[in-house]
């Protein structure tokens, strides 16, 4: 790859109380580049992602964005989000809010962009996902995936250097799958740069450029994903795969 | 046809036998209703004090008589119960967002917060009204107010402050900390998050807690009467008084109804739905 580095992780570490998520995470993500975070359960993805985007506190290491260290406690936190997307895993949608106006909340208040203008995009961005015509419904309303669709939209709608995506098909009926999976490669194809946090490993050999194995609070394999997937070179992604072979996953 | 005969038959006979259950269901709640209004009222009517009681409580020459002025007086609670009311949703707020902001900042107002609360919750309104009331004008100083309505319309608001602080506190309590998440990922301030995220929510959820409330501030407005002014109930015990009849209150009584029932209905409506209807 061969973009400038968009994001970078040295030495991440993070512990809540006595348990140890991260144990020093190094990770480079490029411009334009999708890297696929995998890893077993309560390995810590989500630790990870949410560290990133300042919703967590890390005890050791810095993470960069755009060669600037973020994770200074003299940086401002809400500037460095605004720079950042989040979809959660649980869509994390404002119930009380129409499907555009969750999308629109980020852009008119952190972003000032005048209502008309953030409407404007607001629709625009919810067909681009599929959502045309249910702009004005609640949550709800909506399906699961129509519900991580409007999620991913919002967090696309404040022109993110890097979106973070936190397993958004884990809570999904199997059905549902393709459908946010199709907004994610739209992203992809758009050049958007993003950490992919997945359990869906025929996507991330898909959509990913590479592919990074988190275990035991540590970036244990990386590279390109057909070599990881197919070929691991660590005793711990093999049986990793292995297992996910098993449950019909991979 | 045939199957479709017999799927028919034992929907008839389900239909039926619910009908059934349903007729037996309304004699027993009619039958019930008779025994025991009809009991109870022939336990009352036949006492040996009724007719005293019938002449005291319930005379309609004196209803009609004290009933316009009670209700002149009540315009004094209703009017009373408004204002405190606003005032108390707008302090309680406030006491509430102090109470959970995390600023270190806020610190000492956090602790007045807790203060306040602690204090006004755990004093009996008739005490506070009585000390405000009482209190305030005994200090001669001059710029506080003087008239035992507003007095008395501070200590109800001090008191009910402090409960509709908690149940605000509560609301925001339950929100799902995704919510916050998610507004500070797209990007908004701490405050922002808490106004345009969680509070819509936290108060909607909160909302029949606080008309309960509501429907208990309508009522204490008839503390204010201990300090002198003449509302409902105070100009009630004055008539009372004068002709040693007990019917002056029955219709103050029938007043507070007229308001608080309707309101008891408003929250049924609200809190009954689902969350979701709450809109």
């Amino acid at each position: 790859m061969s973009g400038a580095p968009v994001l970078e992780l040295r030495g991440v570490t993070k512990a809540f109380g006595e348990r140890q998520v991260l144990r020093g995470v190094d990770l480079t993500v490029r411009e334009h580049e999708a890297v696929a975070l995998i890893g077993a359960s309560g390995s810590g993805k989500s630790t990870l992602l949410r560290c990133v985007d300042l919703l967590e506190d890390i005890d050791d290491g810095d993470v960069f964005l755009d060669g600037e260290v973020i994770t200074d406690p003299s940086v401002q936190t809400v500037a460095v989000r605004r720079r950042l997307g989040l979809v959660f895993q649980a869509y994390n949608l404002f119930p009380h809010m129409t499907a555009l106006q969750n999308v629109v909340l980020g852009e008119m208040r952190a972003h000032g962009v005048s209502r008309r203008e953030a409407e404007e995009r607001g629709r625009e961005l919810l067909r681009r996902f599929g959502l045309a015509g249910r702009e004005d419904e609640r949550p709800d309303n909506l399906s699961g995936g129509q519900q991580q669709r409007v999620a991913i939209a919002r967090a696309f709608s404040g022109r993110p250097r890097a979106l973070l995506l936190d397993e958004v098909t884990s809570a999904l009926d199997p059905e549902l799958v393709g459908e946010v999976l199709d907004a994610v490669r739209d992203l992809k194809t758009a050049g958007m740069t993003m950490v992919i946090a997945t359990h869906e490993m025929s996507f991330a050999r898909e959509v990913a450029d590479e592919v990074a194995f988190l275990h035991d609070g540590r970036i244990v394999e990386r590279g390109a994903p057909e070599r990881v997937l197919s070929s691991p070179q660590r005793e711990e992604t093999k049986r990793f795969l292995s297992r996910l072979l098993e449950a019909g996953r991979a | 046809m045939s199957d479709s005969a017999v799927i028919s038959d034992r929907r008839l006979e389900r239909e039926a036998a619910r009908r059934r259950q349903s007729r037996r269901g309304q004699a027993i709640a009619a039958t019930s209703t008779v025994v025991v209004l009809g009991g109870l009222a022939a336990w009352i009517l036949t006492s040996p004090g009724w007719p005293a009681v019938r002449e005291t409580f319930f005379s309609w020459s004196v209803f009609k008589e004290s009933f316009p002025d009670v209700l002149s007086g009540f315009w004094l609670d209703v009017k009373l119960f408004v204002i405190v009311e606003v005032a108390v949703l707008l302090a309680g707020l406030v006491v509430a967002l102090v109470r959970t902001s995390r600023a270190p900042a806020l610190f000492p107002v956090r602790m007045l917060g807790t203060v306040f609360v602690d204090l006004f919750r755990g004093i009996p309104t008739i005490l506070l009204v009585y000390l405000i009331g009482f209190g305030i004008p005994a200090l001669q100083l001059t710029g506080l107010p003087t008239d035992p309505v507003v007095l008395g319309g501070i200590a109800l608001g001090l008191s009910y402050s402090a409960y509709v602080a908690e149940v605000y506190r509560a609301g925001i309590g339950s929100i799902h900390r995704g919510q916050r998440d998610a507004a500070l990922a797209v990007g908004l301030t701490e405050p922002q998050a808490m106004r345009h995220v969680i509070l819509p929510q936290a108060v909607r959820r909160v909302a029949p807690p606080l008309l309960n409330d509501f429907v208990a501030l309508q009522k204490d407005v008839a503390l204010v009467s201990i300090l002198g002014p003449q509302e409902a109930f105070r100009i009630a015990q004055i008539i009372q008084g004068e002709n040693f009849n007990y019917t002056p209150l029955i219709a103050a009584a029938i007043l507070y109804l007229a308001v608080t029932v309707p309101l008891a209905r408003v929250v049924d409506r609200i809190g009954g739905g689902p969350e979701g209807a709450v809109r």
